[in-house]
């Protein structure tokens, strides 16, 4: 444990002018649950594709176990899987027809085809559907079968691109008990998404802004990082409430959450008794108020602005 | 009756053969509400808009919308909805503002009004510099903004939106809720000058929005929202009501010295019957684990990580996510 499985320094990706990836430095550990989150363009894409050597690296280098990426990009496909945001499965092969085909694409020797095959579609679920045409499986389904094709020569580090980007609440948190199952037993896995509450699942957080890493912490830790906290007000008019709060002194952002109103202030304690009296004199009835957690997206978003500001 | 609300399902049935997809649903929708519709794929959520919309009958219930009943009063509704779909409707070769005309003549709109609105529509989705951009080129933040600006040219009453940010980030996302806040807190303004007291009482409230969505946090902007499965409503309310009555259970965090350690450590003893968890959850160097009057195995929890060399650190009750109490009412 705890040795460098993927070190990267200075990598950079341009297209034509772009420059969609930009100098990005990262070291990751061996076993650790990665996710990189960041607006759509950002660069998760391509930092993806670089690692997993199907792109070029324009400048700077990445090595993956050891093996450099600029010299010896053939050298790590054996212990790297992809999963593309597109994955290609063949919708008139059955689960267990797909399979067999990366199996092959990857190498995979027969003698242990059918004990693997069996185990990973247990894994992910699917073995009661093994037979089932891909085509006719549900979108989580799918991406899971997707999954399972990438693992299927056993790789050490995973890296995933959106994977659970369309699907539903339920698949989506069958899939992240998949993935922290692979976790628990010390695969790598580096993985992207939009979803904020996804990156609370993960080991730790790359935050990444035109091309760029602006933070790579634990989740723990990178809300903390926007020096703010939450006071969450659910008045008995949000509409009144929402006015009166936006002339508020000292108050840096106010979002509207249904009912309720969160209000982004430096310090929780000390502001609620002042916000309190301010509304009570304004005439607002309050049915309740409290210093509330700071979400992770409020976190991305403030992060995100304080650099565009 | 004086009373009505914006959109009322009653008993609303569909059965395709012997299945049922939506089964004896009931809610209803206020003005100027937003309403959040979850439920994973297949549970009867599209085929709910599609009744709702008037694309589909219903075998048995009735719908009404603005008052009117959806079956019969069709045509009369159509003109006071607007419906923004999944994949946004658009089309991709047109540039943004030949999209932007091609709807507002679907809507029947007269040329020197359709002109003035799709200003405002360009300057509500800050495209003002991008009309002539064709679609294609456009980021998914922004396609989804042109959408809901196309959907509400003819400015309707109640908005339906199936999905609307799907593939879209977080920071778009942000910028989409915020002007849907807008529109439901802008009071609406008759086009006629026929001053009925229903139009002078719908003067006083924004656009009533209908939404389904896969993503809990965004759920959460929701003022009311209902969770179906298998065809029917297993859970409604306000988000924040929903948070607290609905959870069957409390959720502990505990941040433990090694969070993989202790996941592993309490789901043996959870295996063997020592501690009845119904759910371990790994966050990062957290762990979550859900049970009914949870406090009572915080005890039991610390020394089994304490047997196993793992410290406990600090464990606080904290309030579940939408996405817990949604995983939670499914299994039930």
């Amino acid at each position: 444990m705890n040795e460098k499985i993927v070190e990267i320094e200075g990598l950079t990706r341009i297209f034509k002018k772009t420059r969609a990836v930009d100098g990005l430095h990262l070291i990751i550990e061996t076993g650790e649950l990665f996710g990189l989150v960041g607006p759509d363009g950002a660069g998760k894409t391509t930092t993806l594709r670089l690692l997993a050597g199907l792109l070029n690296i324009s400048e700077g280098t990445a090595a993956l176990m050891g093996f450099d990426l600029n010299n010896q990009p053939d050298s790590i496909k054996p212990y790297v899987g992809y999963m593309a945001q597109q994955f290609s499965l063949y919708g008139e092969l059955s689960a267990l027809e797909n399979l067999l085909f990366f199996a092959e694409l990857f190498d995979v020797s027969s003698k242990d085809l059918e004990e693997r095959t069996e185990r990973l579609l247990e894994f992910a679920g699917l073995l009661p559907f093994k037979n089932r045409r891909a085509a006719h499986l549900s979108g989580g389904m799918q991406k899971k079968l997707a999954l399972a094709c990438t693992l299927i020569h056993e790789p050490e580090i995973l890296l995933l691109d959106e994977p659970t980007t369309g699907v539903d609440p339920v698949s989506r948190r069958e899939f992240w008990n998949i993935l922290t199952e692979l976790h628990l037993r010390g695969t790598t896995i580096i993985v992207s998404t939009p979803y904020m509450d996804e990156a609370d699942r993960c080991s730790r957080v790359g935050l990444m802004y035109a091309g760029k890493l602006i933070e790579c912490d634990t989740p723990h830790n990178i809300r903390k990082k926007i020096d703010s906290e939450i006071i969450e007000v659910w008045p008995v008019n949000w509409q009144k409430a929402l006015d009166k709060v936006m002339e508020l002194e000292n108050i840096k952002e106010v979002q509207t959450y249904g009912e309720t109103l969160h209000i982004l202030v430096d310090s929780g304690e000390r502001q609620l008794p002042e916000i309190k009296r301010s509304l009570k004199k304004a005439g607002i009835e309050v049915r309740s108020i409290r210093v509330a957690p700071v979400h992770m997206e409020q976190a991305f978003i403030s992060l995100i602005r304080r650099i565009d500001a | 009756m004086d009373y009505q609300p914006a959109i009322l399902a009653k008993d609303l049935t569909k059965r395709f053969g012997d299945f049922t997809a939506v089964d004896h649903i009931n809610f209803n929708v206020q003005h100027g509400e937003i309403f959040g519709f979850l439920g994973p794929n297949g549970s009867g959520k599209t085929t709910t808009i599609r009744m709702l919309l008037g694309l589909m009958k219903p075998g048995e219930g009735s719908v009404e919308v603005l008052g009117l009943k959806v079956e019969k009063d069709t045509s009369k509704i159509r003109p006071r909805v607007g419906y923004m779909s999944q994949r946004f409707s658009l089309y991709n070769d047109l540039t943004v503002l030949q999209n932007l005309n091609f709807y507002g003549q679907a809507y029947g709109l007269e040329n020197s009004l359709l002109q003035k609105r799709i200003a405002e529509a360009l300057h509500m989705a800050g495209l003002e510099r991008h009309e002539n951009t064709q679609t294609r080129d456009l980021s998914g933040g922004w396609r989804q903004r042109l959408a809901l600006g196309a959907a509400i040219l003819h400015r309707p009453e109640v908005l339906f939106l199936d999905e609307p940010t799907a593939g879209v980030d977080p920071l778009s996302r942000r910028a989409f809720w915020d002007l849907l806040y807008k529109l439901v807190s802008t009071p609406l303004q008759p086009e006629t000058n026929q001053a009925s007291l229903e139009s002078e009482m719908r003067e006083q409230r924004g656009v009533t929005v209908f939404i389904t969505t896969h993503y809990m946090d965004e759920a959460e902007h929701s003022h009311r929202l209902a969770f179906i499965q298998h065809g029917k409503i297993i859970a409604s309310g306000s988000p924040i009501e929903i948070k607290t009555q609905k959870m069957p259970g409390d959720v502990l965090e505990i941040s433990p010295s090694d969070a993989a350690g202790a996941v592993k450590v309490l789901r043996s003893a959870q295996n063997d019957g020592k501690l009845p968890l119904n759910e371990i959850v790994l966050y990062g160097s957290l762990v979550h684990v859900i049970a009914p009057d949870i406090l009572r195995h915080e005890q039991a929890i610390t020394v089994i990580l304490q047997n196993s060399g793992i410290q406990p650190g600090v464990m606080t009750v904290i309030e579940p996510s939408l996405e817990d109490v949604f995983i939670a009412c499914m299994k039930s």
